[in-house]
C-alpha cells in the first residue's frame, strides 16, 4: 500500500530530519574549520526540527509494530523539545567554556541526545522507551565532561562522573521495576500493559513495579530523595550544558511519567501517598536549601528540585486535569529556565559560573537581559500573567479537586517560601549597588540572543495568560491515551 | 445574575484596560526620554478624558453589573473573559485614570532617571489597576492583583528613596504571602460551585462552615493590602521610600483594593461569616484609627505623617463597610474615594517640599510658608481635608462611618472619638510647622513658590475637595444601590440561618 508507506514516511518527517542533521554533524566533525558549521548546521536542524513538528501535528500513524506513536500528543511535544533545542543552541553561542578542540563534537552529541528526547514523545513500547532514554542521557554524560578545566580543578569530571553513576543506577532500579511489569502482565506494549496492569494495581507487586520503575524518571526529574547529583552537576557543568541538563530531561521525565502513572485507578490512596510525599519533600528541601545558594547555577538546581515537586502535585491526582497541568507546568518551566540560562551565558565573563551578587546592575548594562532575567525568575516564583503562575494554579485546582487540601496548603506555603530567594536575584539585578571592582561595561547582544530573550518573554506571558490550544490539545490527547476505567 | 448578554457594542472595560498597555509598547519605542513623557501623559489624559464616558453611561438606579464583557478564556480551566463594574468599582475606576495623569505630572522634573522605563512601569500599574476593579472573573482579578507587584516594587526599588531595597522587597514578600491563601479559597469556590464568576458565586447557601474559612483565607489577603492594624507593618516602609507618583498609586488606588476586596467579596459570598467576624474587625478598625493617628502624631518625617495617617483613614473605611448598616457602609465606600483624592494630594506636596528642600524633616521645612504662600494654602486646604473639616470631603465620609459605628453600638462610637482628635492635631501640627515654624526657621529664602505646573497638578484634588465636600449626592448616589444590594445580601442570610423559634 504505497498510500500508508508514504503517510507513515510523512509521519516520521521530524525523526528524518534529526537523524539527518546528527549524520551531518558527525560529518562535520571528521572535518576541519568546523565549529561555525556545526552551529549553524545545528541551528538549521532545529529549525527544521520545529517546522516538521508542527507540519505533522494532524498525523496520526502507528509504526514499527506498534511501538512508535505518532499523534497530536508526541508532536507538540517534539515541537516543545524543539524549541528547547533551537535555544539551547542561540544559548550556547560559541560555547566559549568548552574545550576548543572538540565543540564541533559538542553539537554532534546534542543533537544525539535530542533525538533520544523526540523518539521518547512517541515511544510506547518498554524496549523503545528504554533504548530513546539511554539515547538521550548517554551524550549528556559526555557534554558535563567537556567544559574547559579550570584552575586545576577537574569538577566538570566530577560532575559527569555523579550525574553518570546516578544515571545508570537509576537506569538499572527501573529495568528492574520493568521486569516486574513485563512479569505480571507479559507484555511490553504500554497500552496493552497498561490495560493488564490496571486490575492488578491493588497487588504489592504491581505497585513495587511501578514505583521502581518511575524512580529513573523521578531521577531525571530532581525529585527529592532522587535529586543528589542536581546541585552539584548545575554548578560543575559548564553554564550552557547546564542549560540543556536543566530543561529537556524535565519535560522527558515528565512524559514518562504519565505515562506510568496512567496505570493507576484514580483515588488508588497507597500510590497517591507516594507521589505527595516525593511532592511535600521536594518543596521543602528545594525551596529551604536555595534559600542559602549565593551561586545563581546552584540556586536554579535547588529550585528544580522544589519545582519537580510543584510538579508531581499533578501526579498526585492521578487523574487527567492533574496529568495536563503537569505536562503545562514542565513545558511552562523549560521556558522559564531557558530564560534565566539566557541571562547566566550572557552575564557571566568568559563561561564561568555566576554569583547571584554579579548580576548587580543588569538593568543598567543591559535592559533587555534583566527584563528576561525578570520575566524567567518572577514565572518561576508563580506571580502572574507568567505561565509560571497559571501552571501552578492548574496543579493546585487538580490537587484541591482530589481533596488534598493540606498538600495544597504546603504548596502555597512553598511558593511564599521561594518568593523570597527569587526576589534576591530580582534584588541583585534591578536594586543592587554594583561592588566596586565589578564590570559595568554594557553588554553587546548578538542578534540571535536578541531574538531569542524577547520570544521567550512572549512564550512565557503567551503560555501564562492563553494556553488555551495548548492544553486543550495535551487534555484530548491523554484522554485518548489512557483508556481510564 | 445574568452576564451573557453584553450591554454595549464597545469595549469600554476592555479599551481603559489595555490602553495603558499599549501606550506601554509605544513608549518603548519613542526615541528620547523628553518624548516618552510628553507622551504618557498624552496617553493616561486621554485615557483620563475616555473613562468620563463610562459616567455617561451607567445607570445609578440599578445593582446590575454593566458595560459587561464575556467570553471564552481558558475553556479548559472553566476562566472566562469577564468584566463589568458596579457602583462601587465605578468611582474607583474613574479614580484610578483620573489619577495617573497627575502621578505623570507629578514625577515630570523628579524623576529624572530612566524616565522611559519609569513611565512604562506607571503605563503597566494602570493597566493592573483597571483591571482589579473591573474583573468580574476570579482568576483574571487575581491575575491583575498579583502582576500589579511587578510593576510597583520596581517603581519603589529603583526609583525609591535610601531604603528602597528593603521597602520593595517587604512589600512584594508581605503582599505575596496574604494573596496565596487567596487563591486557595479562590480554588475552593470553584470545586464547590462549579464557576468562577464572581456575580455567580455572591448570595450562594454555602455551608456556614465553609464560609468562615473562606472569609478567613480572604481577610489576611485584603487586610494586608488595606492595611489593617496589626497587618500595616510593610506600609510606612513602602510609602516612606516611594518616589512621590508611587506613593499616590498605593495610598489612593493600591490600599484601596484591601477595602475594595472586603465590599466585592467577603460581604456578598460570606455573609454568615462577615456577620460572624464583624464585632472583632470593627475593633481591629478602631484599633487601626487610634494606632495610625498617634503614631502619626510622633512622626518627624512628612511622608511617614502622611502613611500613618493612611493607617486611621483606612480604618474609618473598614470601620463603614463593616458596621452593615446602610449609612456606614455608603461612609466607608466614600472614605476610600476621599482617601484617594486628600491623601494623594499630601503625597504631591510632600513631594514638592522634598524637591526644594531634599529632605522630609518637618522641623527643616518649618516656615516654609513664608516663602510659598500659594504652596501653604494648599497644603492648608489639604489638611483640613485630612481632619475632616467640615465643607471638606472627609468629613462627609467619616460622618457617615461614626453615624454607622453608632447606630451600632454606642461603646464603639464613642471609642473613635479620640482618634478624630488626634487627626486634627497631626494634621494641624503639619500645618502649624509647615506653614508658619517658630522664631527659629531655617533659611528658606531660596526657595520658590509653586510653579504653574505645580499648581495645575494641585488644583483638580482641591476641586474634588471641596465638590465632595459640599455636594456629596451625586457621588454618593452612584454607589447606593450597589450597596444597598450588599447589605440585602447579608441580611437574607442572616434571616435564613436564623434558628426557627419553636
Amino acid at each position: 500500500m504505497p498510500d500508508a508507506q508514504s503517510s507513515i514516511l510523512v509521519a516520521f518527517l521530524p525523526e528524518w530530519i534529526l537523524l539527518l542533521g546528527v549524520l551531518a554533524l558527525f560529518g562535520v566533525t571528521l572535518g576541519t574549520q568546523r565549529v561555525r558549521t556545526a552551529r549553524y548546521v545545528s541551528l538549521a536542524t532545529a529549525a527544521a526540527l520545529a517546522l516538521a513538528s508542527v507540519a505533522t501535528c494532524g498525523a496520526e500513524a502507528i509504526l514499527f509494530d506498534g511501538a512508535y506513536r505518532v499523534d497530536a500528543f508526541s508532536q507538540w511535544l517534539k515541537l516543545v523539545f524543539a524549541l528547547g533545542y533551537l535555544s539551547c543552541i542561540v544559548i550556547g553561542h560559541n560555547l566559549k567554556d568548552i574545550r576548543a578542540d572538540i565543540r564541533p563534537e559538542y553539537f554532534f552529541l546534542l543533537a544525539t541526545s535530542v533525538t533520544g528526547f523526540v523518539l521518547l514523545a512517541s515511544s510506547v513500547d518498554l524496549i523503545t522507551l528504554v533504548v530513546a532514554l539511554e539515547l538521550s542521557s548517554f551524550p549528556l554524560f559526555l557534554l558535563i565532561a567537556m567544559r574547559r578545566e579550570a584552575h586545576g580543578q577537574r569538577s566538570q569530571m566530577e560532575s559527569a562522573v555523579k550525574y553518570m553513576m546516578f544515571g545508570i543506577a537509576a537506569s538499572g532500579i527501573m529495568l528492574f521495576g520493568m521486569g516486574y511489569l513485563y512479569g505480571l502482565t507479559g507484555t511490553t506494549s504500554l497500552p496493552l500493559l497498561v490495560e493488564r496492569l490496571q486490575p492488578l494495581m491493588h497487588t504489592p507487586l504491581a505497585i513495587t513495579g511501578l514505583v521502581l520503575t518511575l524512580a529513573a524518571f523521578f531521577y531525571k526529574l530532581a525529585v527529592f530523595p532522587f535529586h543528589f547529583w542536581t546541585p552539584d552537576v548545575y554548578q560543575g557543568a559548564s553554564n550552557e550544558t547546564t542549560a540543556i541538563i536543566a530543561s529537556l530531561p524535565k519535560v522527558a521525565a515528565v512524559l514518562l511519567i504519565l505515562r506510568f502513572a496512567g496505570t493507576a485507578n484514580p483515588g488508588d490512596h497507597s500510590l497517591a501517598l507516594v507521589f505527595a510525599a516525593l511532592a511535600v519533600g521536594s518543596m521543602f528541601y528545594g525551596n529551604l536549601l536555595a534559600l542559602a545558594q549565593t551561586d545563581f547555577k546552584r540556586l536554579l538546581g535547588f529550585s528544580a528540585v522544589a519545582h519537580a515537586g510543584y510538579t508531581i502535585l499533578g501526579v498526585v491526582a492521578l487523574e487527567e486535569a492533574g496529568f495536563t497541568a503537569s505536562l503545562y507546568y514542565v513545558t511552562g518551566y523549560l521556558f522559564m529556565v531557558l530564560a534565566c540560562f539566557t541571562v547566566i551565558t550572557r552575564v557571566s565573563r568568559d563561561g564561568a559560573n555566576l554569583p547571584i551578587i554579579a548580576l548587580a546592575g543588569l538593568h543598567k548594562r543591559s535592559p533587555l537581559l534583566a527584563g528576561t532575567l525578570l520575566v524567567g525568575v518572577f514565572s518561576l516564583a508563580g506571580i502572574p500573567p507568567f505561565v509560571g503562575f497559571m501552571g501552578k494554579f492548574s496543579l493546585l485546582t487538580s490537587a484541591l479537586q482530589q481533596g488534598f487540601l493540606w498538600l495544597v496548603l504546603l504548596a502555597v506555603l512553598n511558593t511564599v517560601i521561594a518568593v523570597y530567594y527569587y526576589l534576591r536575584v530580582v534584588h541583585a539585578a534591578f536594586l543592587a549597588e554594583p561592588p566596586a571592582d565589578a564590570d559595568t561595561s554594557p553588554i553587546h547582544l548578538d542578534p540571535a540572543a536578541r531574538v531569542l530573550c524577547i520570544l521567550l518573554i512572549a512564550v512565557i506571558i503567551g503560555l501564562g495568560t492563553v494556553p488555551g490550544l495548548f492544553l486543550d490539545t495535551i487534555a484530548n490527547s491523554l484522554s485518548s491515551l489512557f483508556p481510564l476505567s | 445574575m445574568n452576564l451573557s448578554e453584553s450591554s454595549t457594542a464597545i469595549p469600554f472595560l476592555s479599551i481603559l484596560i489595555f490602553a495603558p498597555l499599549a501606550a506601554a509598547a509605544i513608549a518603548l519605542v519613542l526615541c528620547d526620554e523628553r518624548q516618552v513623557r510628553w507622551w504618557t501623559l498624552l496617553a493616561t489624559a486621554s485615557i483620563g478624558a475616555f473613562s468620563l464616558f463610562l459616567l455617561g453611561g451607567f445607570d445609578a438606579s440599578t445593582a446590575e453589573f454593566q458595560f459587561v464583557e464575556h467570553r471564552e478564556w481558558i475553556p479548559h480551566l472553566g476562566m472566562h473573559y469577564t468584566l463589568g463594574i458596579d457602583g462601587i468599582s465605578l468611582l474607583l475606576v474613574l479614580l484610578t485614570t483620573l489619577i495617573t495623569p497627575f502621578c505623570v505630572i507629578a514625577s515630570w522634573t523628579s524623576v529624572k532617571l530612566r524616565s522611559r522605563e519609569f513611565m512604562i512601569c506607571l503605563l503597566i500599574m494602570q493597566t493592573a489597576m483597571t483591571g482589579v476593579f473591573t474583573a468580574l472573573d476570579f482568576v483574571l482579578f487575581f491575575i491583575f492583583w498579583e502582576a500589579m507587584l511587578i510593576p510597583m516594587s520596581i517603581l519603589i526599588g529603583v526609583w525609591g528613596g535610601s531604603g528602597r531595597a528593603y521597602a520593595a522587597m517587604k512589600f512584594f514578600i508581605y503582599t505575596m504571602a496574604g494573596s496565596v491563601l487567596l487563591i486557595v479559597a479562590i480554588i475552593a469556590l470553584r470545586l464547590d460551585t462549579g464557576t468562577f464568576s464572581i456575580p455567580a458565586l455572591m448570595d450562594q447557601p454555602y455551608d456556614r462552615n465553609f464560609q468562615l474559612w473562606i472569609f478567613a483565607a480572604f481577610f489576611i489577603s485584603f487586610a494586608i493590602k488595606v492595611p489593617m492594624f496589626p497587618f500595616h507593618t510593610w506600609l510606612p516602609a513602602a510609602h516612606v521610600e516611594a518616589p512621590t507618583a508611587g506613593s499616590v498609586l498605593l495610598a489612593s488606588i493600591l490600599l484601596k483594593m484591601g477595602a475594595y476586596g472586603f465590599l466585592r467579596f467577603c460581604l456578598p459570598i460570606t455573609p454568615l461569616a462577615t456577620i460572624h467576624f464583624a464585632h472583632a474587625i470593627l475593633w481591629l478598625s478602631v484599633a487601626a484609627i487610634i494606632y495610625g493617628g498617634l503614631t502619626a502624631l510622633a512622626q518627624s518625617d512628612l511622608k511617614k505623617i502622611v502613611a500613618y495617617s493612611s493607617v486611621a483613614h483606612m480604618g474609618f473605611a473598614t470601620l463603614g463597610i463593616f458596621s452593615l448598616v446602610q449609612n456606614g457602609t455608603i461612609g466607608g465606600a466614600l472614605v476610600m474615594i476621599n482617601h484617594g483624592v486628600t491623601t494623594g494630594a499630601l503625597f504631591i506636596a510632600v513631594g514638592i517640599v522634598y524637591e526644594r528642600l531634599h529632605t522630609r524633616d518637618l522641623a527643616r521645612a518649618a516656615g516654609l510658608g513664608k516663602q510659598m504662600p500659594v504652596f501653604a494654602f494648599f497644603l492648608g486646604m489639604f489638611c483640613l481635608s485630612s481632619l475632616a473639616f467640615p465643607g471638606t470631603n472627609t468629613f462627609i465620609g467619616e460622618f457617615l462611618v461614626l453615624a454607622g459605628a453608632f447606630e451600632g453600638s454606642l461603646i464603639l462610637g464613642l471609642a473613635i472619638i479620640p482618634g478624630i482628635v488626634v487627626a486634627a492635631a497631626y494634621n494641624l501640627r503639619i500645618l502649624q510647622r509647615v506653614a508658619y515654624g517658630g522664631t527659629n526657621n531655617p533659611d528658606h529664602s531660596s526657595v520658590s513658590d509653586l510653579g504653574l505646573r505645580e499648581i495645575l497638578l494641585l488644583t483638580p484634588f482641591l476641586v474634588f475637595i471641596l465638590w465632595i465636600g459640599l455636594q456629596p449626592g451625586p457621588f454618593i448616589g452612584l454607589m447606593e444601590a450597589s450597596i444597598q444590594n450588599i447589605l440585602d445580601i447579608i441580611a437574607r442570610a442572616a434571616e435564613t440561618a436564623a434558628p426557627i423559634p419553636s
